[in-house]
């Protein structure tokens, strides 16, 4: 929930008063279908803060609404209800020259490195599209391109390129530099090394990092590649049709999950590990995720979760706080983990619930 | 090389027949600036039962040899030489019309993209009956009945009613297992399978692998699988194959070679990987990239992105027998310690 700030737990000196970058309250998005007048419910009711300086890592399936949940963070989406403040402010409220100063704050890379990239420009022209936008001087514009480029680890020589002629990595690093420019406060990473072969990812990941350091960027990063969002992340949300599951340090989220959501999708991710050290026992999920037009009553996971009871088909689970900082939506998760499997989960408890 | 006792678990023991066997095969294209090389001098063997990864960056060559053994390469525009050799006969020789016997009933394919292989028009089920009536003489009825039950056989719920939907009323992963239906209902002795679980979420991935894995072994299918994750194949697999370049780089068993890769690139992939660094540290990468297949170096092609390359790795550098059933082309490897997945 929004104030997950205000409990009065013992914290270190370092995190005791964590400004927030980005709010979102009670955050709902909705789209309408084109054809059959039904509602998607990409977002339905999300509430966290994201704190200055850290790296939020959000995590999910295909249809979790993580890319949505990106998008109206730098405010592309507008909320159906709820809002997102930024630093306080809701960018729904400014004026339109207000909010266009603002929102050079708010910056998102998107997973095809070609999105944002016109073939017809140069990339040094790319670069610096973002500060011509901004309304920044020509000087100005060239200076802080060139910098960024050299930044990023992209050879001057670079600038006098177009697009075609650079990797997929290369590419990412053109799109960083782009809103590196413009010294955001927040950047949203949207499966941002998804496109790119194994042995350049951890470059740009790296990269990230080693930028985070030197420019105080506050990160949300979205990807569904759990082995990423746990090495990058501070903390991590854990997104499920529409719904946060869990969230809390990132440490915990993988090594000790609340939620029986995370601790499948874990044990899902294949390990490039030799068979006499694989230890943990596969948590297989049965079925696919149900469709966010119409979510399952109660708990969204229910109808695909090993533990599930008849409670969970008639209550939504509460937010709760579990561990120190670590939130998780289950009604039978306790601070020792997600509840066990249920023996009794027969297929007629099965049929039951997807009728 | 082989006198120890083979220590391996593969289904159909390493003393049998290779069923496939892959000697020199070079690929390359014809494109209107000359002939572009694909791949050089692949060398590798499939035998029954045995689960083979091959691994590599975009590029590298994997698709195109697993493409090249079904002859699916437009014949006017790629050059092959070297045997294809399955069962003892040589694919790349083999007239047509034969080609298309061997093609879904000995050795079938399945894709990233099912639905480039699906047809909308038709419901799944008629197209698997389709498969299935293409290589055996039966009624429409038995075919239907063969194809429901295929349907069952890859997990699919209510196989009878799913019969007649259309592909596009299913979702990624249940068009995936229609696709392994489809391939496997002549019971092929080889299933290649071309990055099949890439596009799918990984809970989803998680049921396909265990699929494909459970089939194999219960049929004895073999399996070449073309990926670019290591965590698949360290799941499914028996052997591990990395591709550089269009090279075969190495081959092995598929834990000794995530305890102790012997090609200096199958250790950079390996510790790449963000998973098995320490979080948040900085993750070793593999500087550069691959060279043009135009401007290919003599010798090592890996030399220039290489942290063990020294003088002598410009000389060429075959496959050499490095343990019991390994193969390493690099000179350097019997000397080398490289890091791998649990260093």
């Amino acid at each position: 929930m929004g104030n997950t700030m205000t409990s009065e737990r013992p914290r270190t000196a370092a995190d005791s008063q964590p400004r927030t970058i980005v709010t979102a309250e009670g955050l709902t998005i909705h789209f309408p279908t084109r054809d059959s007048g039904e509602t998607v419910k990409a977002i339905d009711g999300v509430d966290f803060a994201v704190r200055a300086g850290e790296t939020f890592g959000v995590i999910g399936e295909s249809g979790s609404g993580k890319t949505t949940l990106g998008r109206a963070l730098v405010s592309l989406i507008s909320p159906t209800n709820g809002r997102i403040l930024h630093d306080g402010v809701d960018p729904a409220q400014l004026g339109r020259s207000a909010f266009r100063h603002h929102r050079r704050d708010y910056q998102i890379v998107f997973q095809d490195p070609n999105a944002a990239l016109d073939p017809r420009m140069t990339i040094l022209h790319s670069i610096m599209e973002p500060l011509e936008i901004a309304g920044e001087a020509a000087a100005v514009r060239r200076e802080r391109a060139v910098e960024a480029l050299a930044r990023v680890g992209l050879a001057p020589e670079t600038a006098k390129r177009y697009p075609h002629q650079l990797s997929g990595g290369q590419k990412q690093r053109v799109n960083i530099a782009r809103v590196l420019t413009l010294r955001p406060k927040l950047i949203v990473c949207d499966e941002v090394v998804a496109a790119l072969d194994v042995s350049i990812r951890g470059d740009i990941l790296n990269l990230f990092a080693d930028l985070q350091r030197e420019f105080g960027l506050t990160y949300v990063f979205i990807t569904h590649d759990i082995s990423v969002v746990s090495h990058i992340s501070d903390r991590i949300a854990v997104t499920y049709l529409g719904k946060f599951m869990e969230l809390g340090p990132a440490e915990a989220v993988i090594e000790r999950p609340l939620h029986p959501y995370t601790r499948a999708l874990l044990s899902a991710e294949p390990v490039p590990l030799p068979s006499s050290m694989r230890t943990e026992r596969r948590i297989m999920l049965e079925g696919e995720i149900p469709s966010p037009i119409s979510p399952p009553s109660g708990c969204r996971f229910r109808t695909r979760c090993p533990s599930v009871q008849p409670r969970c088909a008639e209550e939504e689970p509460a937010w709760r706080e579990l561990q120190a900082d670590h939130w998780v939506a289950c009604h039978f998760a306790t601070p020792a983990g997600p509840p066990p499997p249920n023996p009794r989960r027969t297929d007629e408890l099965a049929q039951q619930q997807a009728g | 090389m082989n006198d120890q006792p083979s220590t391996s678990s593969f289904d159909g023991g390493i003393a049998s027949a290779p069923l496939l066997d892959v000697r020199g095969l070079s690929l390359a294209f014809a494109t209107a600036d000359g002939e572009l090389p694909v791949t050089r001098d692949v060398t590798f063997s499939v035998h029954p039962g045995e689960r083979v990864g091959i691994v590599g960056e975009s590029g590298c060559g994997k698709t195109v040899t697993g493409l090249a053994i079904l002859r699916l390469l437009p014949q006017q525009s790629t050059r092959l030489t070297g045997e294809i050799r399955f069962e003892g006969q040589d694919l790349a020789k083999l007239p047509a019309r034969r080609m298309r016997e061997v093609r879904g009933r000995d050795i079938a394919m399945i894709f990233q993209e099912p639905m480039s292989a699906l047809d909308p028009v038709f419901t799944v089920g008629e197209q698997i009956s389709e498969a299935y009536r293409t290589h055996n003489r039966v009624s429409r009825r038995e075919a239907r009945e063969r194809a429901i039950a295929a349907l069952a056989d890859v997990g699919i719920p209510a196989p009878a009613r799913r019969y007649d939907e259309y592909p596009h009323q299913l979702s990624g992963g249940m068009r995936q297992r229609v696709m392994i239906a489809m391939a496997l209902i002549c019971e092929p002795k080889l299933l290649i399978a071309d990055e099949p679980t890439t596009a799918l979420d990984v809970t989803i991935q998680a049921q396909i692998i265990d699929l494909l894995r459970a089939l194999s072994e219960r049929t004895g299918t073999a399996l070449i699988f073309i990926t670019h994750d290591l965590g698949v194949v360290a799941e499914i697999c028996t052997r591990l194959i990395t591709m550089y370049a269009g090279e075969v780089v190495e081959d092995a068993p598929v834990d000794p070679a995530l305890i102790r890769p012997r090609h200096p690139y199958t250790s950079g992939l390996l510790r790449s990987l963000p998973g098995l660094a320490q979080r948040r540290a900085h993750l070793p990468s593999i500087p550069g990239r691959v060279p043009s297949p135009l401007a290919m170096p003599a010798g090592c092609r890996f030399r220039s992105r290489c942290p063990q390359a020294m003088d002598g790795c410009e000389r060429p550098q075959p496959l050499l027998p490095v343990a019991p059933e390994r193969v390493a082309r690099c000179w350097r490897a019997p000397e080398l310690t490289l890091p791998g997945a649990v260093s």
